[in-house]
């Protein structure tokens, strides 16, 4: 990547200063709001990039940008030209967040196979174009993932720097229970609760476990996810599968293991 | 070894003797939904936190000796230099206060690999130099196997152990610290009615440990089972969680990053404890796995604790503290693992 303003020198090397854009599509905007979070590291986090572009942070806008990070998934058909758009000013589209990554909380509408009868409910007279919610990578090549619903604001932080040194970016392989028993919580399976933490991919610092609510996965698969096994646990601990269900679909990072599962035992979806 | 006897309630009067340095002790942690007790060590505020009658813990001691992340170095850059600092993490003794056995003989086998190698662990061996540790009988809960491994006593690497009787302590005294320490409270040379009463009690103890493995020939015998088909049996079980590993005394597998801090000003190199059950543990440069399968690195992982160490030091790795058994959530116990491997030679539980 060629990038045109400076950052002055690291170890007499000299850095770039990338120019950043943020965007959302059909999200609430969490993600972005993160990133505005961390005050005590928020003026050198955007000291390292040149900000031309984030609506939730400032009035000023230019397309001329050279990281796009887009939190959202796509729900509308306006969002996909918008999206290929930003692909075509960026030299990096990073996907924020879960929606982005895997469409999110939005996706969980595709379980109505009436999508007219969804407009109805919410929009009521007032109906507007929708669609399916899909993550991006559905309409445009990414070269990145941040996820998690919200973004933790250390890893973005983390990825952001080693954009700005050049350094590869890393996902953690392991799942949330690596963070989750460094972090010394007790298991949620032994208090009763569901918990997609063996599954998960891991970098959250088992943020709900921790807080002692049990993982809804929505930073989508860990690399040697074990489901098969998930499952077993889950009937072991009297937990009904249905629940597993619902929090695998929830943040639609699972979507593929959720249709396996249903089709091999799994409970239809009008059933409770 | 020097015997001393005190009475129960003295044991108040030793903790607060002691006091003038962070005690980590077993405390009670929450209760499961079935109302069982859990307990994991921590710093104590005071005497009436410990929960000395505790059966295990969920985790080990390990944080206060092997932390799950620390640095190894950090620096401050300037625009055409950069100055390096260490810092080994031990700034104060610390007391180990309630430590069982299994525990003890843990510390002592990570001194094998940390202290006494080619290799020793500064950082490791600052903390362990600055430990000051008074173990304390246990009662085994269903899941112990300990005496299995040769790991239900322990003679050396505490400077107290205490042993609980009817209405007193027997100490066994391993260091001069703890015997000038133990003068400061009401104590007596052991006699011989507490020498059988002590007797007594470890007899007691050891009737309550059911679970057992089998490690006669064990060694050869898994390199003879290297390819059993158990082992796939236990890889679609497993999760590659890590769990195992992380609950684990004497797993001390780690892996290195760097990082630069956002004012790209600082940076440091860090230290995070690993698992041989992670997807991407024997991953190389260049990308390949060498264990790209669940039950390779489930195998390594026995392999390492029941076969690679015995060989290099005479003695498991594995101190039978059934935690990782109890903390699996695809019930994967070492009892039944290494059973399966025998081949049903035995019914270990």
């Amino acid at each position: 990547m060629s990038i045109q303003g400076s950052l002055g020198t690291f170890l007499g090397v000299e850095m770039a200063k990338p120019k950043v854009g943020f965007f959302e599509l059909s999200s609430c905007e969490g993600c972005q709001l993160q990133l505005l979070n961390n005050e005590a590291t928020l003026l050198e986090f955007l000291s390292l990039l040149e900000v031309v572009y984030f609506r939730e942070g400032m009035t000023e806008k230019s397309n001329d940008y050279d990281i796009a990070f887009v939190e959202g998934s796509i729900t509308r058909d306006d969002e996909i030209e918008r999206l290929k758009e930003i692909r075509h000013n960026a030299k990096i589209v990073v996907a924020l967040g879960s929606c982005a990554c895997f469409g999110g909380v939005n996706q969980l509408k595709n379980r109505f196979h009436d999508l007219e009868w969804v407009k109805k409910e919410v929009y009521g007279d007032y109906p507007i174009s929708t669609r399916k919610a899909a993550p991006i990578a559905d309409f445009i090549d990414i070269d990145l993932e941040i996820y998690g619903c919200p973004v933790k604001k250390e890893e973005v932080e983390r990825i952001v720097s080693r954009l700005v040194l050049g350094k590869a970016v890393t996902h953690p392989q392991y799942p949330v229970c690596m963070e989750c028993k460094a972090n010394e919580n007790i298991c949620l399976f032994e208090l009763g609760e569901p918990c997609l933490g063996p599954v998960t991919r891991a970098g959250c610092d088992s943020w709900c476990p921790s807080n002692r609510l049990g993982c809804w996965g929505c930073r989508g698969p860990a690399p040697a996810a074990n489901f098969k096994q998930l499952k077993e646990i889950v009937k072991r601990y009297n937990i009904p599968v249905e629940r597993l269900l619902d929090r695998l679909e929830c943040f639609g990072g699972f979507q593929n293991i959720v249709t396996d599962m249903r089709g091999s035992g799994g409970k239809g979806e009008n059933e409770t | 070894m020097i015997f001393k006897v005190f009475p129960a309630e003295e044991l108040a009067a030793l903790y607060e003797l002691l006091a003038v340095n962070p005690i980590v002790g077993p405390v009670l942690k929450g209760r499961d939904k079935k109302d069982n007790a859990l307990y994991d060590f921590a710093l104590t505020s005071g005497f009436a936190d410990l929960a000395l009658d505790y059966g295990q813990t969920m985790h080990s001691a390990k944080k206060f000796f092997l932390p799950h992340r620390e640095d190894l170095c950090t620096f401050t850059l300037s625009d055409h230099d950069w100055d390096k600092h260490v810092d080994y993490g031990a700034y104060q003794h610390t007391v180990l206060f309630g430590l069982h056995p299994c525990d003890i003989n843990a510390l002592n086998k990570l001194d094998k690999v940390l202290m006494e190698s080619v290799y020793p662990n500064p950082f490791y061996g600052a903390k362990r130099s600055n430990m000051f540790i008074v173990g304390h009988s246990c009662s085994p809960t269903p899941s112990c196997f300990c005496r299995s491994m040769a790991s239900d006593s322990v003679i050396r690497g505490f400077d107290l152990f205490l042993t609980r009787l009817d209405d007193s302590y027997f100490a066994e005294v391993n260091s001069a610290k703890a015997y000038h320490l133990l003068e400061k409270i009401k104590s007596y040379h052991a006699t011989d009615r507490d020498h059988k009463l002590f007797r007594h009690a470890v007899s007691e103890k050891n009737k309550k440990i059911t679970a057992q493995v089998d490690t006669s020939d064990l060694t050869k015998i898994l390199d003879m089972e290297f390819h059993a088909d158990v082992w796939q049996e236990w890889g679609d079980k497993c999760l590659s969680c890590g769990t195992c590993a992380n609950v684990c005394p004497t797993c001390y597998c780690y892996g290195v990053e760097e990082e630069v801090d956002l004012d790209l000003r600082h940076a440091r190199k860090e230290k995070l404890l690993y698992s041989c059950n992670l997807v991407d543990f024997a991953e190389v440069a260049g990308g390949h796995n060498f264990r790209p399968e669940s039950h390779t690195r489930l195998k390594y992982r026995y392999y390492h604790k029941h076969r690679g160490f015995v060989e290099a030091y005479e003695e498991s790795l594995c101190v039978g503290c059934g935690r990782c058994g109890n903390a699996c959530l695809a019930d994967i116990t070492v009892p039944e693992v290494i059973a399966s491997v025998r081949g049903g030679d035995n019914n270990g539980k």
